[in-house]
């Protein structure tokens, strides 16, 4: 009887948890129940467990506010000034990486095979490639890398990175894809997101001067500074991309960050459009003489609304030439995000909404040319 | 109970880096830890705003004294979550506090058991966190996803005895959240600045 009930002690004992959580069977409820009668040990353990179960709670899925990162990174600096600053022009890049990656942290392993379209615009044409998120969060690391060899740091693409002819970003991006057998999984997460943190680790040395190396993008080379914004920018737009294939919302960059993104890409437009011109994809320079460099020339003026937005003045004819209002054509007025959505290739330039008067071929050029900064 | 991928290398770079003044490792450890801050400062104080003012402070706190932190003591992801702690509980109680003093609301005896109640829970919230893996795999499947324990054993592929011992003692870890002398008690370890 005795060692029987040695046995019912100790199984009854194991019991105790399943019984607190109300996951074991009626019978051995009760079982459990008369048996905490008489034994106060187990009486004594029974309360905690139960007490314990009323800490157990839901993690409230909380979605940090994107937007405190600034808020608190800021207010730290103000309090103590760094020695060792983020280079402003690095801040983008820093905080569109954050925001991506608060957007990946939330996602189930099947949104992470939901389909992304990848679109730009090549040559006169929309174009497109089919991927996953995961795929595009590869595609982000293969580009990125581009910056991280640049300044000395390990390729993602390992080997691979290094046999594709010219390392441009779709050359590196299938690169990648094909060199793993397996589709890419939400394992990619943590190699982008720590090469996202070495750039901004590493940059923080270059200093806040223009001082480091140019990045080669295989087409065109691009300072560190630029490369950095337009890697901000890219991170941006496929997030969106991301965002949109599962669903969620997304909002644009802080203002400041989307300014210098919108000026990168008028600052790169007269060479695109020289580039086009060359291609015979624009219409040829009108100036009588060639314009000397750094003197004024014909020019468009864009104005870009909203928050972020300004006013650029492109100079039309050469690349060299300084945009100036005297010698101005024509004026597009855009939005902010649709000018960035034109530019990255997700609206048609003859699609965008946008006011315009003046010389309408300079207009067409400057919008074809604002869709051929896309690219993969 | 350090989490993966957080060796304590990690933690001692850390330092060494925020001693030094690099803003760039102030964002790293924001990444890191600001959604385990920001969770148990609203665990403490149950309003959006005010955890994230405490976050707000709690990295201010550790930007400004970086060598506060000392790795022997244990993992930084403890300094954290004892820190978060202590802040959010001083503030919870010294916003009870001036509530009593303008309104004439509450008693120090209520506003002591509501400190002692968010402590716990934070606590509770910490320890979870940190469980190892197949005892908080067995919590969640018996507790969230109503599981018996016999499910749960076959869900995880273990013998029904093993469930039963890994939810007890899940349960066991758990209700030390309610061990302490103090409620500002910090979890684990102490010593948080």
């Amino acid at each position: 009887m005795k060692g029987r009930s040695v046995v019912e002690h100790h199984v009854l004992k194991s019991l105790l948890g399943a019984w607190a959580l109300a996951a074991c069977t009626q019978e051995e409820a009760v079982a459990v129940e008369e048996h905490l009668g008489g034994c106060g040990d187990c009486a004594e353990e029974a309360l905690r467990l139960r007490e314990a179960v009323g800490l157990l709670h839901r993690p409230d899925s909380l979605d940090l506010d994107p937007g405190l990162r600034t808020h608190v990174l800021d207010g730290c600096l103000e309090r103590r000034p760094p020695r060792i600053p983020v280079p402003g022009w690095a801040a983008a890049y820093d905080a569109e990486t954050a925001r991506l990656d608060a957007l990946l942290r939330d996602m189930g392993d099947s949104e992470w095979h939901a389909p992304v379209r990848l679109r730009w615009f090549a040559g006169e044409d929309a174009t497109s490639r089919r991927t996953t998120v995961a795929g595009v969060i590869a595609h982000l690391l293969s580009v990125d890398g581009l910056v991280a060899v640049a300044l000395g740091l390990d390729d993602p693409l390992g080997d691979a990175g290094a046999r594709a002819d010219r390392p441009t970003p779709a050359a590196r991006t299938e690169a990648y894809w094909r060199a793993s057998h397996f589709p890419p999984t939400r394992s990619v997460r943590t190699p982008w997101r720590e090469q996202t943190h070495a750039l901004v680790r590493t940059v923080s040395f270059t200093g806040e001067g223009t001082g480091g190396p140019t990045v080669p993008y295989g087409d065109f080379e691009l300072p560190l500074p630029d490369a950095m914004l337009d890697r901000a920018f890219e991170c941006w737009v496929h997030a969106e991309d991301i965002a949109r294939a599962v669903d969620y919302p997304y909002g644009p960059p802080a203002p400041r960050h989307l300014h210098g993104m919108i000026d990168l890409a008028a600052r790169m437009l007269p060479g695109v459009l020289a580039a086009r011109r060359r291609a015979g994809l624009a219409s040829p320079a009108r100036a009588r003489h060639l314009v000397t460099a750094g003197e004024p020339g014909r020019s468009l003026r864009l104005e870009i609304e909203g928050q972020g937005g300004g006013q650029w003045l492109i100079p039309l004819d050469s690349p060299g030439a300084v945009g100036s209002a005297e010698h101005e054509v024509a004026h597009v007025v855009l939005d902010g995000p649709e000018f960035c959505r034109l530019a990255a290739g997700h609206v048609a330039p003859r699609e965008a909404v946008a006011g315009q008067v003046g010389d309408r071929e300079a207009i067409r050029d400057v919008l074809y040319a604002a869709a051929s900064l896309s690219r993969m | 109970m350090a989490k993966k991928g957080a060796p304590p290398h990690w933690d001692r770079r850390m330092r060494q880096r925020l001693v030094r003044g690099e803003a760039a490792a102030l964002g790293e450890l924001y990444d890191r830890f600001a959604s385990l801050v920001h969770g148990l400062a609203h665990r403490v104080l149950g309003d959006e705003r005010a955890a994230d003012r405490i976050t707000r402070e709690v990295f201010a706190h550790v930007w400004e004294h970086p060598d506060a932190y000392d790795p022997r003591q244990g993992p930084l992801r403890s300094w954290m979550a004892s820190l978060t702690h202590r802040i959010a509980v001083q503030r919870l109680r010294s916003t009870g506090t001036a509530a009593q003093a303008r309104d004439g609301q509450g008693s120090p005896e209520a506003l002591e058991l509501r400190v002692r109640r968010a402590s716990a829970a934070a606590r509770a919230d910490y320890i979870v966190h940190s469980l190892p893996a197949p005892l908080r795999a067995a919590l969640e499947l018996a507790y969230f996803q109503r599981r018996d324990y016999r499910q749960t054993a076959a869900d995880l592929g273990i013998p029904e005895d093993e469930a039963r011992r890994r939810l007890r003692l899940g349960l066991q870890l758990l209700s030390t959240a309610h061990d302490t002398d103090s409620p500002g008690t910090p979890p684990g370890h102490g010593g948080a600045a």
